[in-house]
């Protein structure tokens, strides 16, 4: 990023968004285990608990179900909260709250009731995490009516997200990498907010459109760049939020280059990637110049094993070797 | 002598309220079992017959601004927190002048204008929102309490022992009312737990735990206001018991016989919470030509919901996707 100023990491990014709209904000409740004077496992409410004390950061057992139907009504109720599953693998104990409750409150109550609640969890493979901590599932999340998706992909991006999703109507899912949060990036020091729905440009070009989000985003462009080397111009595009999602600007991209690459942390079928390839093919069939591609997780549990971990994933040598099989391909317009 | 004429004045003024509440939860629940029967009426329903003193003793205590989390049999706690019958029938019937549009239904209900925070198509789930209500309610100040509705088919879930452990551990104004009605769905109590003491369990939290027959609109109606008391006082909460009955099956259409005796119905009918209060209000010297009164202005007032139901627009199909987020 090419702005100046202070370079912070993504886990004080997050901090800084909550700070803030704590301060703001003075109903704002934050739920979960260890977030408390410990600061969370991945140090994401560092310091928050000195400030806001223990009716505002409420540290929680072990108990994801329980924190999250306390969220859910606590929202309900007209208290703006956060719980934070830490993991989001453990936001399965407490799905039913999430999907059954929260998703759908407005609408069972004909938009009487809102539940303005954020859920929060870190995601993806990370040093061999494990099947038990390394899952994605925010395609799960996205095909429920009602909930929102967040998937900041930069500190930048993570704190302007955090704040507009601390400042809406009702329940968002605010997806961090756990490989993510100590990479640092430049943030301003004046507030600013990123709206839900605003894909970023991650870089451009006209020979194909590379859509990622999350870590993703970073091996995308890292192979965007090895890309210009051989002179093929990848545009990146990172939708930040996949509901709502910017179609008109990753269509727009793929009119203009005619190629689609998705790349995504889950598994292939009916994925985040699948929808998007969807999109192409409804919205931009005729300028499609070659088969839209996904670049996905392999369909296993996540491995221990480095070198198996390393296998399922997608990798920058994965992204450039599609891409080259791709523009080999003779295009339906030349 | 004029305070304890003065005294039984009030009490019966009080019995004769509960009494027609009572009578307006049953004649509604049986006039949505008719129109169901009837195939007037959409979807599927629980009915509450049998339990009329438990909504009724508990809900009578609450303020306007207190919450309600109710269940999936949750007609009677909407009625009993003063939501209309029409506005509730409208509901069942899918129309726009039911509390929730017509996009919820009987175990989506919602009515937070009346404190009336939803039913439930969740068993035990209710449980965790309530207890997130109460801790809303701590950190406003307001004195406002929660009371969360459940049956004792919700006591073996994991959403129950989690929010009453919140609960407890945070001390906060609500009250977990559990209708013991001895059957979830089909499954007796005493075949899904060791320890059929609902009560008992509060032990458990560091709570304190009451059990009150629930059949008895009096003994929930102090029971209940001596919990309801205490969690606005700053008490911490209370879990209550009520051992109540369903006349009817698990939803409009079970039998409910294949699972409990024809005799065991009708022992419990013997302890019927409406006859009982009426007999209670003759024996304090009420005349029956007043309780016919009270009857049926409580029939009017059924009529009345069933002919605003009825009557009430449909939503219209444009509007499907209002309301998502």
């Amino acid at each position: 990023m090419s702005e100046p100023g202070r370079v912070i990491t993504y886990a004080d990014a997050g901090v800084e968004a909550l700070r803030e709209e704590m301060r703001r904000d003075d109903s704002i409740v934050y739920i979960g285990q260890g977030i408390g004077p410990r600061g969370g496992n991945f140090r994401q409410t560092r310091g928050l608990w000195k400030e806001f004390g223990d009716d505002r950061l409420r540290d929680t057992g072990i108990c994801e179900l329980g924190a999250t139907g306390v969220a859910i009504g606590a929202a309900m109720a007209g208290t703006r909260t956060i719980v934070d599953e830490v993991f989001l693998d453990f936001a399965l104990e407490a799905i039913t709250q999430i999907v059954q409750q929260a998703a759908n409150i407005s609408y069972m109550s004909n938009g009487k009731i809102k539940a303005p609640v954020l859920i929060r969890g870190a995601m993806g493979s990370v040093r061999s995490a494990g099947a038990h901590h390394s899952h994605t599932f925010y395609n799960w999340f996205a095909n429920t009516p009602g909930l929102k998706v967040v998937l900041p992909a930069t500190p930048y991006d993570l704190k302007g997200l955090f704040k507009s999703a601390l400042r809406e109507p009702g329940p968002v899912v605010f997806v961090e990498h756990k490989s993510l949060y100590n990479t640092k990036g430049a943030v301003p020091e004046e507030e600013y907010l990123i709206p839900l729905g605003d894909a970023r440009i991650v870089r451009e070009g006209k020979d194909l459109t590379i859509v990622a989000m999350s870590r993703m985003v970073d091996l995308a462009a890292k192979a965007a760049a090895s890309l210009a080397q051989e002179g093929i111009s990848a545009e990146v595009i990172d939708p930040r939020t996949i509901v709502p999602l910017d179609r008109k600007k990753i269509t727009d991209s793929i009119k203009k280059t005619g190629r689609l690459v998705v790349i995504d942390e889950s598994p292939s079928s009916c994925s985040f990637a699948a929808e998007l390839l969807a999109i192409a093919v409804e919205d931009c069939f005729d300028e499609l110049r070659s088969i839209p591609k996904r670049i996905c997780s392999l369909a296993v549990p996540n491995p221990f094993s480095p070198v198996l971990e390393n296998q399922m994933i997608p990798s920058v040598d994965r992204i450039v070797s599609e891409v080259h099989n791709m523009m080999k391909q003779s295009g339906r317009k030349s | 002598m004029t305070e304890r004429v003065l005294a039984e004045q009030i009490n019966q003024d009080l019995l004769l309220k509960y009494y027609k509440k009572m009578l307006e939860l049953r004649l509604f629940e049986l006039k949505v079992q008719e129109l169901y029967r009837n195939a007037r009426l959409p979807g599927f329903v629980h009915l509450y017959v049998g339990e009329e003193a438990v909504a009724v003793g508990v809900c009578s205590n609450l303020e306007a601004g207190d919450l309600v989390f109710s269940t999936h049999r949750g007609h009677g706690h909407a009625l009993a927190k003063g939501v209309p019958p029409g506005v509730v029938l409208a509901e069942l019937w899918g129309k726009t002048t039911g509390c929730s549009g017509g996009r919820g239904g009987s175990m989506h209900m919602y009515a937070p204008e009346y404190g009336f925070m939803g039913t439930n198509g969740i068993v035990g789930a209710p449980i965790p929102l309530a207890t997130g209500g109460a801790l809303s309610a701590k950190l406003r100040k307001k004195g406002q309490v929660v009371v969360s509705f459940f049956g004792e088919g919700a006591v073996n879930s994991g959403s129950f022992h989690e929010a009453v452990n919140f609960g407890a551990v945070w001390n906060l104004p609500v009250v977990y009312v559990c209708e013991n009605n001895l059957y979830a769905t089909e499954m007796a109590f005493s075949r899904a737990t060791k320890n059929t003491s609902v009560a008992s369990r509060a032990a458990a939290y560091g709570m304190l735990g009451v059990e009150v027959d629930g059949q008895d609109v009096e003994a929930v109606d102090a029971t209940a206001e001596a919990a309801i008391r205490r969690a606005r006082e700053g008490g911490g909460p209370t879990l209550v018991e009520c051992k109540t009955y369903r006349y009817v099956g698990h939803h409009e259409g079970d039998p409910g016989t294949d699972y409990r005796t024809r005799d065991e119905v009708q022992q419990w009918k013997q302890q019927d919470p409406v006859r009982l209060c009426r007999k209670r209000l003759l024996d304090h010297g009420v005349d029956e030509g007043k309780l016919q009164a009270a009857d049926q202005e409580v029939e009017q007032l059924i009529d009345q919901a069933v002919e605003f139901a009825e009557n009430s627009p449909e939503p219209s199909a444009d509007s499907v996707n209002e309301h998502v987020f």
